[in-house]
């Protein structure tokens, strides 16, 4: 029997690769944990999410869109536990809103005495950084940046823009001002638009 | 008129809330004069985005051509 030749990849169930699953398994955990910052929280939930994804099986025709797919489920599992708990964390490690950040000479020496860019801070024009996305290299630096950041910058801004919650809702978990939480979000943005800036658009890789 | 802290920190907010007309305003003159600035809030954009395609990863790059 002649085999029809196939144009597009062979639908396949992924949940029978173990090397995939496991490490998919190990993805999941790690954002979980950044996010819910509670082991036991974040195996319930990426626990969840796998029986969510086994039930409901559908076959992908590319892994990506597979691990997708489960993440979105993982999403929504750490926002219902994100919105169902009411404290994650003893507030004895938060800030509080009026303390002034220790490392705010840090923030503020992007800008001269006048508030205006210093010449070697200045943003420049990224070309197509888009194009990098298919890129597995930019990923890496991508989430190296991510791990630079302090624990509580990083929490603010994956909560914001992995997660999708309203900044009422982070102001919520995370017991803070909207003033606050701007700011972290403003240091999150800038430290990790630098970082990208040095670490991939100059390199010109 | 805004410097370039002023204006960074609204371009980040800008990610978050709808700016009022006046701080909108403020910020185009400001970045109509200033590149670095202007570069600054494509950027913000471009990294939301970027963020948004981290959880979902391209099939592993083809060889290039």
């Amino acid at each position: 029997m002649i085999e029809p030749s196939l144009t597009v990849p062979e639908a396949h169930n992924w949940t029978q690769d173990e090397a995939f699953m496991s490490e998919l398994r190990q993805q999941m955990l790690k954002f979980a944990t950044l996010q819910l910052q509670d082991a036991s929280l974040a195996e319930d939930a990426v626990q969840e999410a796998f029986i969510g994804a086994l039930k409901n099986q559908q076959t992908f025709g590319r892994r990506s869109a597979f691990k997708t797919w489960v993440f979105a489920i993982l999403k929504h599992k750490i926002i219902d536990v994100i919105r169902n708990n009411q404290r994650l964390v003893p507030s004895s490690l938060m800030q509080s809103d009026d303390d002034d950040q220790p490392d705010l000479e840090v923030w503020d020496q992007q800008f001269d005495g006048r508030g205006y860019w210093h010449l070697s801070e200045r943003p420049t024009a990224w070309q197509q950084p888009s194009e990098s996305a298919s890129n597995d290299q930019f990923w890496e630096v991508f989430e190296a940046c991510l791990e630079g950041l302090p624990g509580q910058y990083s929490r603010a801004y994956m909560m914001r823009e992995f997660i999708g919650l309203s900044t009422d809702e982070i102001c919520q978990q995370l017991e803070t001002s909207v003033n606050s939480l701007n700011v972290l979000l403003y240091r999150a943005r800038s430290k990790l638009r630098k970082c990208l800036q040095i670490n991939w658009i100059d390199k010109g890789i | 008129m805004m410097n370039c802290k002023q204006a960074t920190q609204l371009l980040s907010q800008a990610q978050d809330r709808k700016l009022t007309f006046i701080e909108t305003s403020g910020v185009k003159l400001h970045t109509s004069m200033c590149k670095g600035c202007r570069n600054y809030g494509k950027q913000m954009k471009q990294l939301s985005d970027l963020s948004k395609r981290f959880l979902e990863p391209e099939p592993k790059s083809q060889p290039k051509p």
